[in-house]
């Protein structure tokens, strides 16, 4: 897939900054392309859930390393975006545990819920629906994560409802 | 008898002051005031504990190939990437009692002289990063972590890193890539980490949870350990169970216990869901062959199963399966065995890393060809070519993720071929409905 080009300078703020370099200096003197992965998700956090090319080159200035070795790792991590995505990312498990627990119901559910399919945004730019592989919560299906958290046994179209209704409120609210 | 989870429902267990009052790092200060790095090594040795994170490879004895002579610096690396489908235990024990596991660190890395830890967590888990970070800075204002240990002169850091979303980074050479912040691709052994790890140096990497059984036999030793299980399968195992069971979850047993009793007491999976009955097992991660009920409950000699590495090896591949990772995934008389493959294929083809063209190629191929014969576009020929294919894969990659695609796919084809035919014969029922033709399956409960 290939990754946006904005045409805008980044710049992170003096909190992410420092988040940065103290992120930098866990790694052995020398040894700070380590520090790659956990730079790339803050940089996607800081940046709006997606890696342009510009955030990617901002990353390579700050470890001093190619852009080529940001770039093919980023394309390597399936939790790395290199397209813009909804708020709220809806990550499905489809792997067989969660397949023969309703897990396939849930993707179809959402699909129709919000009139997308798998691999869609929302007109809204609210939710994007994405099929993921097992999350290690097989014996909690159906699931999926959402941000920072996992959401469990989604197994009626009530819990899903209120979930969804949940978050657009989260999102009514912050706005 | 447990010796993971015994204390895991003790209310604030995840914080260091009950961790402590409950016991906690007893292990680091007997470890680190009254015994040798070499002695700790003979303990675990003599444990019989082996790698909880599928290979089953003796802990002990991996630690005693770790190159100390040329005196470069050394590390562990603890293995918390836990992505193989069926295995969410880890996962448990991390966010339950993260204590035990900084412990199990310490007291191992004074065993491997080593003065920097990593813990490689899948991305994911971003709730257990941020646990784990609060237990280290707790063990670290306690003094229980770095500079000078106790007073003890010993040195430690632990820094927790999240991977990026693949699979095949808990492979321990990807993992190591992965770490120093390149692509996750295996890398060919020899040299193994234990004298070309991280960075060039040293390395040992160990699975979360062998790491967390390292304090029990420190202070109980490692003959007390021995005596646990099995003479072949010590000391206990934590299973993550899943798919059509009653009471999914996550349960630490003696290893041992018989497969019938895991699945049907109550006091594990509980039985079958929704009164169903039951079809088949994958017992150790999706990995493993699949068994039907018959065989998972019974060796081929007819004798009881037991959930330990040589009773679930019994038979080999042609009637046995493995321990692996300890997923264990239950399949009720509705499931699919033919579509069940062909998910467990994608999984595989999505996350090879496509260094190998076996495993590039050939997941893709049987990931086809078992999405038509689900689909009821399949030839009989189609079974054969899908056999032949996942042998060509199999021992012809450079990871055992190669295997790992091919022995779901032989199983299946090995124990369910009269499903994989009536999806040939019968293509537009097997369009309709979900599940295949082994529905009178009796359980012998
Ligand atoms: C494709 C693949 C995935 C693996 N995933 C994991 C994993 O998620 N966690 C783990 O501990 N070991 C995993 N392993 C096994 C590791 O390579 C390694 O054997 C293990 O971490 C060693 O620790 P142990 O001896 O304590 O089990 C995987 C192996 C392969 C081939
Ligand atoms: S077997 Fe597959 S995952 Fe392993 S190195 Fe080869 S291509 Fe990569
Ligand atoms: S299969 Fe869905 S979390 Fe493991």
């Amino acid at each position: 897939m290939l990754a946006v080009k904005t045409g805008k300078q980044i710049e992170f703020s003096a909190e992410a900054l420092e988040k940065a370099s103290q992120i930098i200096s866990r790694y052995p003197e020398g040894r700070q392309k380590s520090a790659l992965l956990p730079l790339l998700h803050l940089t996607q956090n800081e940046l709006g859930g997606y890696l342009s090319v510009e955030a990617m080159d901002y990353v390579a200035r700050m470890l001093h390393i190619q852009p080529i070795e940001v770039y093919e790792v980023a394309t390597f991590y399936s939790m790395f975006n290199l397209q813009p995505v909804g708020r709220y990312m809806l990550e499905v498990c489809h792997t067989g545990p969660c397949a023969i627990r309703k897990g396939e119901w849930l993707v179809k559910y959402l699909e129709e819920k919000l009139g997308i399919k798998s691999g869609g945004t929302t007109p809204d730019g609210l939710f994007t629906l994405k099929e993921v592989e097992c999350l290690a919560a097989c014996g909690y299906a159906p699931m999926m994560q959402i941000g920072e958290r996992y959401y469990e046994f989604l197994d009626t179209p009530e819990k899903v409802d209120q979930l969804l209704n949940e978050l657009r409120s989260k999102m009514a609210q912050s706005n | 008898m447990k010796i993971l989870l015994d204390k895991v429902n003790v209310a604030g267990i995840n914080s260091l002051d009950v961790y402590r009052a409950n016991g906690g790092y007893a292990s680091v200060e007997k470890a680190l005031r009254k015994m040798t790095p070499a002695e700790i090594i003979e303990e675990v040795k003599k444990s019989g504990l082996r790698g909880r994170g599928g290979a089953g490879f003796p802990t002990g004895m991996k630690w005693s190939f770790l190159d100390k002579k040329s005196g470069r610096p050394r590390y562990l690396v603890v293995n918390a990437d836990e992505s193989e489908p069926g295995t969410f235990k880890d996962r448990y024990l991390m966010e339950h009692i993260p204590h035990l596991l900084i412990e199990g660190i310490i007291a191992s890395c004074f065993a491997l002289e080593s003065n920097l830890a990593f813990i490689y967590v899948r991305g994911e888990f971003k709730w257990i990063i941020n646990i784990l970070w609060k237990a280290i800075g707790e063990a670290r204002d306690a003094g229980l972590l770095g500079k000078n240990i106790l007073g003890t002169g010993f040195d430690l850091d632990i820094v927790v890193h999240p991977g990026g979303g693949a699979y095949i980074c808990g492979e321990e050479t990807a993992l190591l890539e992965s770490l120093e912040g390149k692509r996750g691709n295996p890398r060919l052994k020899p040299p193994f980490p234990a004298v070309v790890g991280l960075y060039g140096m040293p390395t040992v990497v160990n699975n979360v949870e062998s790491i967390a059984a390292v304090p029990w036999i420190v202070l109980n030793s490692g003959d007390a350990y021995s005596k646990i299980g099995t003479p072949k399968s010590a000391g206990t195992k934590l299973i993550s169970a899943c798919g059509n069971i009653n009471k999914p979850g996550v349960y630490e047993i003696e290893l041992g216990l018989p497969v019938e009793e895991f699945i049907f007491s109550d006091e594990w999976c509980g039985g079958i869901a929704n009164g169903k009955r039951m079809k088949a097992v994958v017992a150790g991660g999706s990995s493993v062959p699949i068994l039907p009920t018959e065989l998972i409950l019974k060796t081929a000699n007819g004798e009881k199963r037991l959930m330990s590495y040589e009773s679930l090896q019994d038979g080999g591949f042609l009637t046995g399966t493995m321990l692996g990772s300890g997923g264990f995934i239950v399949y009720d008389e509705n499931q699919c065995i033919v579509r069940n493959t062909w998910n467990f294929t994608r999984f595989y083809h999505h996350e090879s890393c496509g260094q190998c063209s076996p495993c590039r190629e050939g997941t893709g191929w049987m990931e086809r060809i078992l999405h038509k014969l689900e689909n009821g576009h399949g030839s009989m020929s189609d079974i054969e070519l899908l056999w032949d294919v996942q042998k060509k894969i199999e021992g012809n990659t450079i990871c055992p993720l190669g295997d790992a695609a091919a022995w779901p796919v032989a199983s299946a084809i090995r124990h369910f071929r009269d499903e994989f035919e009536w999806h040939v014969t019968n293509p537009k029922e097997a369009m309709e409905r979900n599940f295949g033709i082994r529905e009178k399956i009796e359980v012998a409960v």
